[in-house]
């Protein structure tokens, strides 16, 4: 990832691309709810109405959105790659499951105590930000990169797959937390609900991009992109790279448990297999394949091809395998800087001409 | 190949010595009912006759009239007695043993001559009851009569059966037996059930005899005994506590057996992954997947040639091979190549093409798991002796993969296509420089990984069932041991295996199957935080 090398007026180029491709971003993101709300709110027999069916599956892409935004955080800035995102957002998902199972029956010991929301909260974001400032800090500290870090991610996420499906952790087993009835005292499976979820997984997406937005330009954001591009060198400038390192991490980290929690009501079930490795490093391809690096790539990539995995698994579910292999290879070989990449060369294009 | 036809001759020759034996034996038995039958009719009608009464006790006292006696077929009569297949005729004076009773109407033969007379039912023949005292009984004389008789096997088969059931009645045949007897194990044998017999009687200079002994007869009568109290008991309870250390340390040798057998998996499956990601530094991702390529073959070669398993298998070692390295050329060629020090891409295409591997799998074979046979030389166990026990599928595999590591070794060690490989990883543009074709050596090396993983599925098919999965889960671990063992480093690698496995057996007992896999891996994480060269850290520069 040489962009360092890139010749100035390119570089501004593609800096002022980058300041309207957010402006375009919101823009879309505010005027997409808005329209599935009115599109939602016609009578059900209009040609264009969207069910609550719907509604929810697009607020459950929000929250994988949002996932997206967390790992091209780390990976996209920091280049640090992580197998293991989907532990932080089952843990985030986790935490918002037991608030939801703790309305109507008491859970016993210190689950009882996330029967209150703002506790609950709490714990989507510190659960997984506790788990990524230990986990990161020890990692970083003794300068496990690269490959290895990527390794040692997905053996945290395996070990806790294997930890959760235990009876013992009170956490369900295999069948996780599921057969939830009502938060924050509304029935769950009412349409209002539905909206309401799909709202705030909306505005937690746009609010997260504003957020990393903030982070990337900002003094710190720069010396994540040459840590990325330089350690050594970042190193030997006084830098403190594991400082770096360690806040983008335990930022992203939290994201993913916020996304989780959103998740987990609108899916209606938290299991174990979410810390499965297939899923994490399933977002990763969202994020490759939208474009690593830029932000918006990676809301991009997460919807397309979540909406690609809808589509084939209903359709034809031998061929989604098939389809996500290929998406590996093909990315990776052909398009290394994703759907983004393409705009962002075309868009040089006709700047020139 | 040499080593195993070698043996299937073997086999055969031990199997017609068998059939020989076997004619002989049959020979011998008919020149026994014909010629020398000890005792005559009468006196035989007169013994059974004896049977026939409503009393056990008196049955029990005809037993031991016929035990006792000088007829030649009396074991068969009392072994038919035993089993409830002894009878006498309702209306009539003939007796008969019935050689088959599952069903309506029996077939069966003379209780005196053995020659076939017709068959009967439930109505015309009354079978001699008989009840748990009288079994017992029936027991101890059938096995102090197999003691007299037979080969040495079935003398000794008769002496073990007997630890724990000698008593007051068989005491003196066994006793005589023992005297008689010139086969040093069977004589070994009957001391140790006549020492229980002489414990049980409070002798306790008997105890002696038992020190050691790890039956578990011998461990539950000497655990009754030292219940009690007195100087007996005391005894027996250190002897008891002897037996008790002995049997820890076979338990220990078991735990250690185990924990080797799922390192030797372990390290098959790490093994190929240390050249590729160790030698080379390529991240490959579909791993798994080659290893399941290689059980998969496996299979196929068993469907190809139902019934003979063994062969199948011993075929399957370089099909396995030959399959999962050309999978692996095939993905050096089109993807890896192009990826060079590029090692997350590089792992995010091969992850990618591990999916499309399973479900390649999964279309073409389907979903479900498969199982495959294994050969007759793989089944069962090795019995060491009663607390130790070694299966021979594990040990198989264990053997399997220290050949596999000592041939790779000897590879890398002493061929050309090693010292080129060497050469490519230390420097690469000077190994170019001095005539090495970098690219061809990538090429080999990489299928040379891959196959070795086809040699580890060809392993596992004989532990597990299998499935288009198989090799998901031993990515993770595969990857955790060669980091452990130190990139680069064969030996690390075998070391690091066989350590984690150890311990996952080790901890198993304590904390269950989950909690142990789970400290192993984060004792791995933390381990690799603190010492990132893994444990043995490449000595000098390594450019």
């Amino acid at each position: 990832m040489s962009h360092a090398t890139l010749e100035p007026r390119r570089d501004r180029s593609r800096q002022a691309f980058l300041s309207r491709a957010t402006l375009i971003t919101s823009a879309l993101l505010v005027v997409g709810m808005a329209l599935v709300l009115v599109l939602h709110a016609l009578p059900a027999t209009h040609p264009l109405h969207v069910s609550s069916a719907t509604v929810a599956l697009l607020g459950k892409y929000f929250t994988y959105m949002l996932l997206a935004l967390a790992v091209d955080l780390i990976w996209g800035y920091l280049g640090i790659l992580s197998l293991g995102h989907g532990a932080f957002f089952a843990l985030g998902g986790y935490a918002m499951g037991l608030y939801l199972n703790a309305q109507g029956t008491a859970l016993p010991g210190w689950q009882g105590l996330l029967a209150s929301f703002p506790l609950a909260a709490l714990a989507v974001v510190l659960a997984p930000g506790i788990l990524a400032l230990a986990f990161g800090w020890l990692a970083f500290r003794s300068r496990v990169t690269g490959v290895y870090f990527s390794i040692i991610t997905q053996a945290l996420t395996f070990a806790l797959m294997l930890a959760f499906n235990r009876n013992e952790m009170g956490m369900g087993g295999s069948t996780g937390l599921t057969r939830f009835s009502e938060l924050l005292g509304f029935r769950l499976a009412s349409d209002g609900m539905t909206v309401a979820l799909f709202l705030a997984s909306g505005i937690a997406v746009l609010l997260a991009f504003w957020l990393c937005r903030a982070i990337v330009v900002s003094r710190l954001g720069r010396v994540a992109v040459a840590t990325r591009d330089a350690e050594a060198r970042v190193r030997f400038l006084g830098y403190r790279v594991e400082h770096v390192k360690l806040s983008l991490f335990v930022v992203s980290a939290m994201l993913a448990g916020i996304a989780g929690a959103l998740y987990v009501p609108q899916v209606g079930i938290i299991n174990p297999s979410t810390f499965a490795p297939l899923f994490s490093i399933e977002v990763v391809v969202w994020v490759a394949l939208g474009g690593r690096a830029t932000l918006f790539g990676a809301l991009l990539g997460a919807l397309v091809v979540n909406y690609l995995k809808t589509v084939l698994t209903g359709a034809m579910p031998d061929a989604w395998l098939f389809l996500l292999g290929g998406l590996f290879v093909v990315v990776t070989m052909a398009l290394p800087r994703g759907i983004a990449g393409v705009l962002a060369w075309r868009h040089r294009q006709e700047g020139a001409t | 190949m040499m080593t195993n036809s070698h043996a299937g001759g073997r086999h055969c020759a031990r199997r017609l010595r068998h059939s020989l034996l076997c004619g002989l034996l049959l020979l011998c038995a008919a020149w026994a009912t014909t010629a020398s039958a000890a005792v005559s009719e009468p006196q035989a009608r007169a013994l059974l006759q004896a049977l026939d009464t409503r009393s056990f006790e008196a049955k029990g006292e005809a037993a031991q009239a016929i035990a006792d006696s000088q007829a030649s077929q009396k074991t068969r009569w009392l072994q038919a007695l035993l089993d409830g297949r002894l009878g006498k005729e309702r209306r009539g004076e003939q007796f008969y043993i019935v050689t088959d009773d599952s069903g309506r109407e029996w077939p069966l033969i003379d209780a005196i001559t053995f020659a076939e007379a017709g068959s009967g039912s439930r109505r015309t023949v009354d079978i001699f009851k008989i009840n748990n005292d009288l079994r017992t009984q029936l027991q101890g004389m059938i096995a102090s009569l197999s003691l007299a008789e037979g080969d040495e096997r079935s003398r000794l088969a008769a002496a073990d059966r007997l630890i724990g059931d000698v008593n007051a009645d068989n005491v003196e045949s066994v006793r005589a037996s023992r005297e008689r007897e010139e086969s040093a194990t069977v004589r070994d044998r009957l001391d140790i059930a006549l020492a229980l017999y002489r414990v049980q009687q409070g002798d306790a200079t008997a105890l002696k005899t038992l020190k050691g002994n790890l039956d578990t007869r011998v461990r539950n009568t000497l655990t009754t005994v030292a219940a009690g109290d007195g100087e007996l008991a005391s005894q027996a309870q250190q002897v008891l506590d002897g037996i008790e250390s002995k049997r820890a340390w076979y338990d220990r040798a078991q735990t250690l057996f185990f924990g080797l057998s799922a390192g030797s998996i372990l390290v098959l499956a790490a093994i190929g992954l240390a050249i590729t990601f160790g030698v080379m530094g390529v991240i490959n991702m579909a791993h798994g997947e080659l290893i399941m390529l290689g059980a998969y073959t496996t299979w196929l070669i068993q469907q190809a040639l139902p019934g003979q398993p063994g062969l199948a298998l011993v075929l399957a070692i370089p099909g396995g091979f030959l399959v999962a390295g050309a999978f692996g050329v095939l993905i050096e060629r089109t993807v890896i190549r192009f990826l060079k020090g590029r090692p997350l891409e590089t792992l995010l295409a091969t992850f990618g093409l591990s999916l499309i591997l399973q479900q390649l799998v999964r279309t073409l074979f389907s979903p479900l798991n498969r199982r495959v046979a294994s050969p007759e030389w793989l089944q069962g166990a090795w019995q060491i002796n009663d607390a130790l026990s070694l299966t021979l599928n594990r040990l198989g595999v264990l053997g399997f993969c220290l050949l596999v590591f000592a041939a790779l070794w000897a590879l890398m060690r002493y061929t050309r296509l090693g010292l080129e490989v060497r050469a490519v990883t230390q420097n690469r543009a000077m190994a170019r420089a001095m005539g090495v074709r970098a690219a061809r050596v990538d090429m080999l090396t990489f299928g040379l990984g891959a196959g070795v993983a086809g040699l580890a599925g060809v392993a596992l098919s004989q532990l597990t069932n299998v499935g288009p999965n198989l090799g998901q889960g031993y990515i993770v671990d595969s990857f955790l041991v060669v980091v452990f063992g130190g990139v680069g480093n064969l030996w690390g690698t075998l070391v690091a295996g066989m350590s984690l496995g150890v311990i996952n057996q080790v901890l198993q007992p304590w904390v269950g199957a989950v909690l142990a896999k789970i400290i192993v891996l984060v004792g791995v994480i933390l381990f690799i935080q603190k010492r990132p060269q893994g444990i043995f850290a490449p000595k000098g520069r390594v450019s």
